[in-house]
């Protein structure tokens, strides 16, 4: 990741294809799982530590998104309500049958998926614009449903609570447990989405992306592969619903409205469509955003505007910023974070100097 | 069951409020005819178009025709502006990049909406008689008898354009091919900025006949939703088809509205035609009147 190799040396498809390509990438990855594991939730305090957790729920999404959106080229605007599918299976799961996590976890995902390559099914017919306005139809529908049936809100508010997750007798009651327990499903989410994409499935949702007529022609399933990728990311997408809901202790469908599925959206272009750094850097930024912003706006607040505005205008700020930063990257630089990181390594590949 | 009074009351509703959706749909359908772009942002349009017409009348003071005129003025010189800096830079590039950049755009336009001179929902006054023809049966709110009679009329307007006007024939050639458009002398990019500011003006009678059924604020954007089952069900690049999908929608959910909310709690005239518009997509993806597109690797 942060080392200098001296050329491209590599020989077979395997080397190109590896993980890990040199042994001190390994040592890097360990060196980063130490910061993540021991020295980022020791040291910082339970505040910050939530913020972290918001993190970990939005690379979790992101990486889900990022399959669809950014491997297989269809663009999807449900999300969110994908999202909240996971989110109140799990929720009712754990409040009606008083099941364990790990099971509300597996439901929540697999009932996502399903529901995923459900909406996914238009994609066999129409692509680009089309599918984006029937995904759209999706999202809109799944929060209708949500809203409207009783049996699944339970009730007015749309609201269920669920019991912190255990482990054993231990109950992840802090910030620092929660910390772990997401940080372990972003490692899964994260080595899933590397092997995935290097794998005869990855390479095929890359394909279709392309050139999907061309990708059929030389022998892939089209129809199998377009729903694999919206079940797969689906998936994702309901298991950061029911992390989420976890976090949150609430399931509540206004946590998954259509703006949810914009800013998954946003992470992934502001990251890098098609990478996994980028959806990383992508989903950090976006959560980490309104927050700097409203810290920015705390420290001038008493200088242009009093409280009472203030409140009012960080949501819209937040949305103006989010909006530009969108039109921005898209113009200034398509491939997102995820490139500009790319460009300093290079630059200090072989600096001091210049080539 | 079927009441024919209440029903031929819906019939009507949903024909003039349809006729003020294909409006809307209009500035989403002459973009995509000409530019082969998206507009997700065409609700914040309208809602941007509000906020000026009403600021001139509210903080400006003008009378009502100024404000209009100014909300158009202002309307074209946003829809050039936007085609300049971002749409021209994003030509050529897949479907998604457009998308996001007027999903973008959208956000810009609604989080600027709440800031400075408006919180709050503010009147858009019309000077229009405030009861209801009766005809019957029905009743008829003057706004939406203008809105409608403003509807076919810009939808005739602009319907003749692309048939028979020099302009409105090149524009034609641009969304066919832009390659061979170019070759035959038509500068290709005014064309892109012109499609843009036509949408400007649609939007700016929009945002003040919308605005004044709803009032000014930034749930006026939400009208955007609507275009898409419109589009979707007319098709993409048809000016009749945004006439036809106005329609459907409009009728389609006021019968929803009146016959299955008592059943399920309300909320089905936005639900109705989202699900309409899936079966349209399953069935006929191009729209009623939609170009049929043959793709070759």
């Amino acid at each position: 990741m942060i080392h200098r190799e001296c050329g491209v040396l590599k020989t077979t498809y395997e080397a190109d294809m590896a993980l890990y390509p040199l042994p001190i990438a390994r040592y890097t990855v360990a060196a980063i799982a130490v910061l993540f594991f021991l020295v980022i939730p020791l040291a910082l305090h339970e505040y910050y530590l939530s913020v972290a957790n918001l993190v970990w729920i939005a690379v979790i999404g992101a990486l889900g998104l990022n399959i669809l959106v950014g491997y297989t080229g269809q663009v999807s605007i449900g999300h969110g309500a994908f999202m909240s599918v996971g989110a109140y299976t799990a929720a009712n799961l754990a409040t009606r049958l008083g099941s364990p996590w790990p099971i509300n976890l597996l439901a929540g995902g697999l009932m996502a998926a399903l529901i995923g390559a459900v909406v996914g099914i238009p994609s066999l017919r129409i692509k680009g614009l089309y599918l984006a306005i029937a995904t759209l139809a999706g999202q809109l529908i799944i929060e209708w449903t949500i809203n409207h049936v009783t049996f699944i809100s339970g009730g007015v508010q749309a609201s269920i609570e669920v019991p912190r997750p255990r482990i054993g007798p231990y109950v992840l009651a802090s910030q620092r447990a929660m910390y772990y327990f997401l940080l372990v499903f972003v490692v899964i989410a994260i080595v899933g989405t590397l092997n995935l994409v290097r794998s005869r499935i990855g390479r095929a949702f890359v394909a279709i992306r392309d050139q999907d007529i061309a990708a059929e022609i030389i022998g892939i399933n089209i129809f199998r592969y377009k729903l694999l990728a919206f079940a797969i990311s689906s998936f994702y997408a309901g298991v950061t619903g029911v992390l989420y809901t976890y976090f949150l202790g609430i399931a509540n469908y206004e946590q998954f409205q259509i703006g949810v599925s914009i800013d998954y959206l946003a992470m992934i272009i502001i990251g890098g469509l098609g990478s996994v750094l980028g959806s990383i850097f992508g989903a950090a930024f976006v959560t980490l955003l309104p927050i700097l912003i409203r810290y920015a706006m705390e420290a001038f607040s008493g200088v242009f505007f009093s409280q009472a505005t203030m409140l009012n205008l960080i949501p819209a700020l937040r949305l103006t910023l989010f909006g530009a930063l969108i039109v921005v990257f898209l113009i200034v630089e398509p491939e997102g974070l995820n490139r500009l990181w790319r460009n300093i390594r290079s630059y200090f590949r072989v600096w001091p100097f210049a080539y | 069951m079927l009441d024919w009074q209440f029903s031929l009351l819906l019939l009507s509703n949903g024909v003039l409020i349809g006729l003020m959706y294909s409006l809307i749909a209009l500035g989403f359908v002459l973009v995509y005819k000409a530019t082969d772009a998206v507009n997700f942002a065409q609700g914040e349009f309208v809602m941007i178009a509000g906020f000026v017409v009403v600021g001139g009348l509210t903080v400006a003071g003008v009378p009502l025709a100024v404000a209009v005129a100014g909300g158009l003025v202002a309307m074209i010189a946003f829809g050039f502006a936007l085609e300049r800096v971002v749409l021209r830079k994003l030509i050529g590039r897949p479907v998604i990049a457009v998308v996001m950049a007027t999903i973008g755009l959208a956000a810009i336009l609604r989080g600027i909406g709440p800031f400075g001179i408006f919180q709050g929902t503010r009147p858009l006054p019309l000077p229009l008689p405030d009861e209801p023809f009766v005809l019957g049966p029905l009743f008829i709110p003057p706004i939406q008898l203008v809105g409608g009679g403003v509807s076919l009329a810009f939808l005739a307007g602009f319907g003749w354009f692309f048939l028979r006007s020099r302009k409105g024939i090149a524009m034609r050639a641009v969304a066919d091919n832009q390659q061979v458009a170019m070759a035959m002398g038509i500068d290709v990019e005014r064309y892109f900025g012109l499609a843009w500011a036509m949408t400007g003006v649609v939007s700016a009678l929009g945002g003040v006949l919308w605005g004044n059924m709803l009032g000014v604020d930034v749930n006026l954007a939400l009208v955007g939703f609507k275009v898409f089952p419109v589009v979707i069900l007319g098709g993409l690049d048809s000016i009749p088809g945004a006439i036809v999908g106005g329609l459907i929608v409009g009728i389609v959910e006021n019968f929803a509205a009146g016959y299955v909310d008592p059943y399920v709690g309300g909320g089905t005239k936005d639900f109705a035609p989202y699900v309409l518009m899936i079966l349209a997509l399953m069935v006929r993806p191009y729209g009623i009147f939609g170009k049929r597109i043959i793709e070759r690797v």
